[in-house]
């Protein structure tokens, strides 16, 4: 057990790699100049403009700014050192190579996802800060999904053919056809502005003492957590259908109701535990699926969370912090396919872990 | 039925009624005879083929009723629908409101309204569709492409090839496809060729996944072997043998993942990273709408952007849903494993 997980997460080593270089190439080679976009005031200078480019590192070569990046060991030509240096950094001067190499103790790998072009602050902090709010929808979105999900679709299969499975069914073809960006609008439309019941956006009403106000916070946590739950109740109930209905065509089920046990018991008891094993390996992914924040419905409601500064990220040409936020979301990713792996292994003592 | 039962006179008689003669039944004929039978999959299947026609007859039907997608009209912004006024106007209900409308827009019926520039979004949807529809196919077919045939040497080969493009998929999977795709359309401003190119080269490694573990079963199978034993080289091998065998797969799978594409599209347009204004597609369509929620008229108090909300999203969830009812009929109809269990 614990030699397969170790040799998982060692696999994850090499995906993360590939994932820092492609996600890298892609910004650095896109189209667009992150100094000018921010240097259009006409009283810079272009000197200015190149000094500027020089400190940030974004005069060289890809693959050295890359290096830069990951490991936080530049690499630069002559033997002058960058004039923008953290205080930390140490740099030494390889005569033989004509070189100078300068440590700044940042990198991704050290644990320093970079400093944010637009806001001077570090990515991570940006990150923290947000979330907060995306754990708050995606968990309370999670817990829906799964308290509606599973009852719907375990009773599906009960009454299979029945017009309650009918509808449960068509629900969950709706629910994953329905683009979640005009859904929300609708019932922005119809809650927010029509009725005004509930807010239109944002996660608190915003007053001067800024007081922590619980009412508040959940009504305005009702819409987004319906809009990303419609989607997950649809495929959850849809896969505990056929999950339960699998489950009652083996024997121990015969079993259980040739020996006359309740229906209810047989079930609920027999056949649901068995059913709910194959939702082990949806969850771990679902789990940090979750935290890495759900881009549209956080830009629809104006939700302070990771996704949506990540997209404005993207807007802004921020580069370290979307490569920061793409780098923390896919280490999530990795770990959620791992982690239903294992779950999988842990439930279902049938699966040998090899 | 072993050689001495069918030398029986008895049997041999049975063979000449011409009651007991009939067509053989091909896989493919019963696939198409279970579909005829399917009614939620055929009315899925107009639908669409409508959507289709109707998208493509957009010049048509812009020059029938007189005005282009891009046709703006500040005087005639925010217009009602003509088609309720129009009808009631026939019958006999209303005989004012049809006419100024008509007055207003300068003879030009507006069936399902004007948005904020007093464009016909009748005509704009027709347009939308095309760009939504045609991005989708487009990008569906580059998926197929490159997801069948990268599947199938991975799954085919094994090995070091096998690795090696399983590693590739499992990092490109790895990346959140949304942030992937909102990264490369912030950066690249594209139009719909370049954007159908992104999500064509982005998509494709659900498919081959899935493709690869169908060429893991089948090249093991006897006829493969037989083949190979005629001395059929890899190529013949896997166009002849393989890939034929995955072609229930490959079609269901096509026509979900042109329902996907057209969602991803759509987000996208929404979010104002699609094809860029004022090419009409559904999804920035929507995201104009977005704008004018609050917006009503001071006299009659009616929201005026309602109709322009329901349209763009009505049609994206309907062309979807028609897209999953097709593959889950085809699913239906091409397993014929299926049968026994419904």
């Amino acid at each position: 057990m614990t030699r397969y997980v170790v040799r998982r997460l060692l696999q994850a080593i090499p995906t993360l790699l590939g994932v820092s270089v492609i996600s890298f190439a892609l910004v650095y080679n896109s189209p667009g100049d992150p100094i000018l976009i921010r240097t259009f005031d006409p009283n810079i200078t272009q000197e200015t403009r190149e000094i500027l480019r020089r400190q940030l590192g974004l005069d060289q070569h890809w693959s050295l700014q890359y290096i830069g990046w990951l490991t936080g060991i530049t690499v630069r030509r002559g033997d002058v050192a960058e004039e923008f240096t953290r205080p930390e950094t140490q740099c030494s001067f390889v005569a033989g190579l004509h070189t100078t190499f300068c440590d700044n103790g940042a990198g991704i790998l050290r644990g320093d996802l970079g400093t944010s072009i637009a806001t001077k602050q570090a990515v991570w902090d940006r990150l923290v800060e947000r979330m907060p709010a995306t754990f708050e929808l995606g968990i309370s979105a999670l817990l829906v999904s799964l308290l509606l999900g599973v009852p719907l679709g375990v009773l599906s299969a009960v009454y299979q053919g029945s017009i309650f499975d009918n509808l449960v069914r068509v629900m969950a073809v709706i629910g994953n056809a329905l683009p979640a960006f005009w859904f929300g609008l609708m019932l922005i439309f119809i809650f927010g502005v029509v009725l005004g019941w509930l807010p239109t956006g944002g996660r608190q009403t915003v007053s001067l003492t800024n007081e922590f106000d619980l009412g508040d916070r959940l009504r305005h946590l009702i819409l987004p957590t319906m809009i990303l739950a419609f989607g997950g109740i649809a495929g959850i109930s849809r896969f505990m259908r056929t999950e339960t209905l699998e489950v009652i065509r083996t024997d121990y089920i015969r079993t259980a109701k040739a020996k006359g046990i309740a229906a209810s018991r047989v079930w609920f008891i027999h056949a649901l535990r068995n059913a709910l094993i194959p939702l082990m390996t949806i969850l771990g992914p679902a789990i940090l699926g979750v935290l890495s924040g759900a881009v549209i419905t956080e830009t629809i409601f104006s939700w302070p969370g990771m996704g949506r500064m990540t997209f404005s990220a993207a807007i802004q040409r921020d580069y370290p912090t979307v490569l920061g936020a793409v780098m923390f979301f896919a280490l999530l990713t990795i770990l959620g396919n791992v982690l239903s792996d294992i779950l999988y292994g842990v439930v279902d003592p049938r699966v040998r872990l090899s | 039925m072993t050689v001495a039962q069918a030398d029986s006179p008895a049997l041999a008689a049975l063979a000449d009624d011409s009651q007991l003669q009939r067509a053989p039944r091909t896989y493919w004929s019963m696939a198409l005879q279970t579909l005829r039978r399917d009614v939620v999959t055929l009315v899925a299947l107009g639908f669409l083929v409508i959507m289709a026609l109707l998208s493509l007859l957009a010049p048509v039907v812009s020059r029938g009723i007189g005005v282009g997608p891009n046709d703006t009209n500040l005087e005639n912004a925010f217009q009602q629908p003509y088609l309720l006024p129009y009808m009631q106007w026939r019958v006999g209900q209303d005989s004012i409101t049809a006419p100024t409308m008509l007055g207003k827009s300068a003879g030009i019926a507006h069936w399902l309204g004007t948005d904020q520039l007093g464009r016909d979004q009748l005509v704009r949807l027709l347009y939308g569709g095309r760009v939504s529809l045609g991005i989708a196919f487009a990008a569906a077919t580059l998926t197929l492409l490159l997801g069948v045939s990268v599947g199938t040497i991975a799954g085919f080969f094994g090995g070091v090839v096998d690795d090696s493009i399983m590693w590739l998929i499992n990092t490109l999977i790895s990346i959140p496809s949304i942030y992937l795709l909102i990264l490369v359309t912030a950066i690249f401003k594209p139009n719909p060729i370049t954007l159908s190119l992104f999500l064509g080269l982005l998509g494709w490694f659900g498919t081959a996944r899935l493709i690869r573990g169908n060429v893991f079963k089948v090249r093991e199978l006897d006829f493969v072997l037989a083949a190979r034993a005629v001395g059929a080289r890899n190529m013949r091998l896997m166009l002849q043998h393989v890939i034929p065998n995955a072609l229930p797969i490959i079609i269901v799978n096509a026509a979900i993942d042109i329902g996907v594409l057209i969602l991803i599209e759509s987000a996208l347009s929404f979010l104002g990273l699609g094809v860029q204004p004022p090419t009409a597609t559904w999804g920035s369509m929507l995201n104009r709408a977005n704008n004018f929620l609050f917006l009503r008229d001071p006299e009659t108090e009616v929201y005026l952007a309602l109709h322009l909300l329901i349209g763009p999203g009505l049609l994206i969830t309907l062309t979807v849903l028609a897209l999953y009812l097709i593959g889950d009929g085809l699913r239906d109809a091409l397993d014929p494993m299926m049968k026994n269990i419904r």
